[in-house]
Order: structure tokens, then sequence, then C-alpha cells
């Protein structure tokens, strides 16, 4: 009996020390990671100034007298990420509600897997099906030389984001107790009435979160982007051809060397700032909500 | 039970494929022994870097004990490398100038055929290398300039640092001023996105381009593996292995620059995507 007893001891402390390094191993790769950019970033930066790279608006990093202003990757990894938010939250939102609140019970289980399905998708087929369908689809319907521009990498954007924006919303929408409801409708509210004056605003920080992980998800996107977006480097125009931030680091990677390759690190350093920030406004928010 | 059959059985199965990985790989290895051994240091073009690699595993197969490195850092700092003693051989995409043949010896082992095509709809045949920079400086714009129809010219192109991009711009002298409508990570890409688009010209290496789109003749000549040898077709630039002039390679080095040479390499230099010298 004592035996069983002291295997059972020991084999609790055995696995007590696996579970803390598995820990310890997660935080390690953050860590890891972000020492390794900030080391392989910062050289460049100092090299080319910080002023010159964040604001330069010449991106040429082969030429013979190069030049590495990333300002245009920043505009447009802002602009194409807000104009995505802008088409895919209303989508996302109101699609939620019809899940949560409208959808007959067994259209809702049809269509919930098939959202769940659409995040599943891999980028890179959202890419190839965008770089097929709706490159060319944009060039013959606004009559432009090439389609792949900033509008159709908008488009792409938006369709991924949307997975994300419905189910984080939609939970939010169900947390909402149902008594608020009842309460509304008791008042004689209609449906659309209750819907908008007292569900969204009860659920608005569950909102907000799915906003901001979707904001996450459509700046850090990459492969999709650069199948569609013709990946030059164009202070952002609607309809012009611009390469985002992450696609600078993607496309440019394979070949480069010196002082091209550090600041490639430098704007990958950028990019992970810019994630870090959002990552922080979901936290604020989240706990602003358990309050 | 059956969880338990289907685990081992599927053990089972994974160990023989493994296991005919490993016979493949020493027959191969074990076939043939030649005796050389040591370090084949190149260095030089970037744009090289597909045919030194087909080279490099052919080579390395015959003779296992020799170490072939390619350290990809620009056709100058290669040639500047070789003249310096740092490596065995340079390697160059462009011809030795002047100044540089004095002390060393440029051997063409292949020749970079570079194809302009268009989409298969589109009606223009011919452009002289002019208008070829020209359109893509900007400066012609539209089809119908070059005779073609009335549309606006999408020119598609590679990322910076891409051989074939440096090739193509060095050649039509259009460095730094192409105004690109896409820049593109792959050949296949590139002619993938010139097939879906009736607008678009692109660039792309002669062998990897097929019907999907059509290849336009570059001052009335057509891009093939014949006119390229003889110089006729003008998009193409030589790959240059550079070696000091007088000065003994290495047994090695100059085993793998033979191999390179020889008529054997012609197969790999193809596969590479580059056209062999004419013997």
């Amino acid at each position: 009996m004592d035996k069983v007893k002291k295997f059972v001891l020991v084999f609790e402390k055995i696995m007590q020390i696996l579970f803390t390094i598995c820990g310890f191993l997660a935080v390690a790769f953050v860590l890891l990671i972000t020492g390794y950019l900030i080391v392989s970033g910062l050289p460049a930066i100092r090299e080319i100034g910080l002023k010159e790279f964040l604001l330069g608006k010449v991106w040429a990093s082969t030429a013979k007298d190069p030049r590495y202003g990333i300002l245009p990757f920043i505009c447009t990894s802002v602009y194409g990420t807000l104009a995505a938010i802008i088409i895919g939250v209303p989508i996302g939102l109101l699609c939620a509600i019809f899940l949560a609140k409208m959808a007959p019970k067994r259209l809702a289980a049809f269509f919930r897997p098939a959202v769940d399905l659409l995040a599943g998708i891999p980028s890179v087929v959202y890419g190839l099906v965008g770089m097929i369908i709706l490159v060319p689809f944009v060039r013959e319907t606004f009559d432009l030389a090439d389609g792949a521009n900033l509008f159709s990498a908008i488009i792409v954007l938006a369709i991924m984001i949307l997975p994300s924006i419905i189910s984080v919303s939609e939970t939010a929408i169900k947390a909402v107790p149902k008594e608020y409801e009842e309460a509304s409708y008791a008042l004689g509210a209609t449906k659309t009435e209750t819907v908008f004056k007292v569900v969204v605003p009860a659920a608005k920080s569950g909102i907000a979160a799915a906003v901001v992980l979707g904001i996450g998800r459509a700046i850090g996107e990459a492969m999709a982007v650069m199948m569609v977006a013709g990946n030059v480097a164009n202070m952002p125009g609607l309809f012009k051809s611009v390469r985002f931030l992450t696609t600078a680091v993607a496309s440019e990677m394979s070949y480069s060397s010196g002082l091209q390759r550090q600041a490639l690190f430098s704007i990958a350093l950028v990019l992970f700032v810019f994630i870090m920030l959002i990552n922080l406004i979901l936290n604020f928010i989240i706990k602003r909500e358990k309050k | 039970m059956k969880k338990i059959l289907s685990l081992v059985l599927a053990l089972g199965m994974t160990l023989t494929a493994l296991a005919g990985c490993g016979s493949e790989g020493e027959s191969s290895a074990g076939g043939s022994g030649t005796g050389l051994s040591g370090t084949v240091a190149t260095d030089g073009s970037t744009s090289m870097e597909t045919v030194i690699e087909f080279l490099r595993e052919a080579f390395t197969e015959e003779n296992p004990d020799v170490e072939v490195t390619y350290n990809p850092t620009g056709s100058s700092s290669g040639i500047e490398a070789v003249s310096a003693g740092r490596c065995d051989i340079g390697l160059a995409s462009r011809d030795l100038k002047d100044e540089e043949k004095e002390t060393l010896t440029g051997t063409v082992i292949a020749i970079d055929g570079i194809a302009i095509i268009v989409n298969n709809e589109n009606a223009v045949e011919n452009l002289t290398l002019d208008q070829i920079a020209q359109i893509y400086k900007g400066e012609i714009t539209n089809w119908s300039e070059v005779g073609g129809a009335d549309a606006e010219i999408a020119c598609i192109g590679r990322e910076a640092g891409s051989g074939t991009r440096d090739g193509f711009e060095s050649i039509t002298g259009t460095e730094d001023l192409c105004k690109y409508s896409q820049e593109l990570t792959s050949t296949g890409d590139v002619i993938q996105t010139v097939a879906n688009n009736p607008n678009a010209i692109g660039y792309a290496s002669l062998a990897s381009v097929k019907d999907t789109v059509k290849m336009i003749t570059v001052d009335g000549v057509e891009a093939n593996v014949d006119t390229i040898q003889s110089g006729e077709y003008k998009v193409q630039r030589n790959f240059v292995m550079v070696t000091k002039t007088g000065a003994e390679l290495s047994e090695a080095a100059q085993a793998f620059f033979e191999f390179a040479t020889s008529a054997d390499a012609d197969s790999l230099i193809e596969q590479a995507g580059a056209v062999p010298v004419k013997r």
C-alpha cells in the first residue's frame, strides 16, 4: 500500500514539473520572439534614422541609392484595415444578431457551422479565389488596367474578419439577460427597437472586443493580401497597387541581404508594436467589462 | 482491441515507408565514390542561385565528400571575392569588364533568356527593346501606341531582389525606373496574372513559359533556345563562372568547374530554367 502511495506522490511531482516547464516554455517563446525582433529590428532603424524610416515616402530597397521609407506600408495597413472594419463590422454584427435573435433554430444550426467553416479556410485559399475571381472582376467593373489594388485587398480582408466578428459578438449578444428584452417588449417596443436600443448597447463591450479582434486579424494578414494587392510600394489610393506592412516583409525576405534585410526586420518590429497595441486595447476592454 | 490493431498497422506502415526512404538514400550515395574531397567555395550572383543549386546537388551526389558552398552576394562582390582569393569560383550574371579581364577569366556556363509575355488575347506580336523599356518606365501607357487595342497597359514584374527582375531591368536599362502595377514573388505568379489579364505585360524565364500566355518577339526575333544561343534574341544575359587567370584551382574546385561546363550539366541547366551554351 505504501509503495503505491509513494508512486502516486512521485508521479504527481513529475507531472507538476512537466506542467510548469510547458507553462514557462510558452512564455519563453513570446519573450524570445520579442527580444529577437527588437535586437534585429533596431540596428536598421538606427542606421536609417527613425524619422526617415517611419515618415519616408519612398521605399526602394535595391536601388543604387537605396531609400527605406515605410510610410506607404503603414498608411496602407491602416487604411486597408479601417476600410475592412467599416465594411465587415456592420455585416458581421447584423449577421450575429440574426443568428442570436432572429433565425429559426434549424436555420441557425446550419448557419453557425458555415460561419465557423469560413474561419477555418486557410488564408491562401482566400488569396487564390481573390486572385482568380475578384481581381478580374474589379478590373472589368471599374475599367482599370489591373484589378490588383487596395480595393480588392479591402474586400478580401472584410470577408476574412467576418467569422471572428460574428462569433464573438454573437456570444456577447446571447449573454445579455433575457429580462432586459422582456422589459423592452413589455413597454411596447418592436423587435428591431429592442435589438438596437436594448440588446446591442448592453453587449457593447463584447462587440467592441469583436471589432478589435477583427482589426488584429486584418492587420496581421499577409498571404491573402499579397495575392490581391499588387505589392507595389505606392502611397495608398483605392485603385492603386499597394503594399501592406506584412507583405513588405514577406515579399522581399527571400532574396534580401544587408541593410535591406535588417530593414525588413524593422518593419516586422513596427508591425509587432501595432499588434501589441491592439492586444492592449483588447485587454483593456475585457477588463472594463468585468468590472 | 480494434484501436490497438489499427495503431500497430499504422506504425508498421510508417516504418516500412521510412525504411524505403533509407535504402533509397544509401544506394544513391554509395553508388559512386570518386575519392575527391574538400570544399568548393562559390560566391556571387543571386540570379544564379537555382542553376548553382541544381549543379551542386548533382555534383555532390557523385562526389559525396566534396562540399560546395554558395554565397549569394551579387555579381560584383563575387568577382571581387574571387580576385581577392576569398572563394574558388566567382559567379557573375554579366560579362566581365575589360579591366576585370586583365586578371580574371570568365567562362559562360549558361544563358539566362527572359521571355516577354502578354495575354493570349493581345493582338501585339512584336515590340522593340526600346518600346519595352518605355512601357515599363510608364512613357507608353496604352496598347494602341504599340499597335494593340485601346487599353491601358498593366506592367507585371517581380519583387526587388529577384534575379529575373535584375536581369530584365539591366538589359532594358530601366533600373529603378520601372512603374509596376504588380510586383509578384514568383515566375508562376507572373505568368498566371498575365494569363488572367488581357491588359498585362510581364517577363519570365523562358523555360517556365507555357502556352497559357503569348510570348512576343523582341526586335522581330522570337525567343527560343536557338536565338538565345546565337545571341539574336536581345533580352538575355550570360551566367559566368569567374576564375583567376593563371592560378590553379584546387582539385575539387577544378572538378566542379569541369562538371559545370561539361555537356552533362546541360539538362540540369535546362531544369533550372536557363539555356545551356552551344557546343
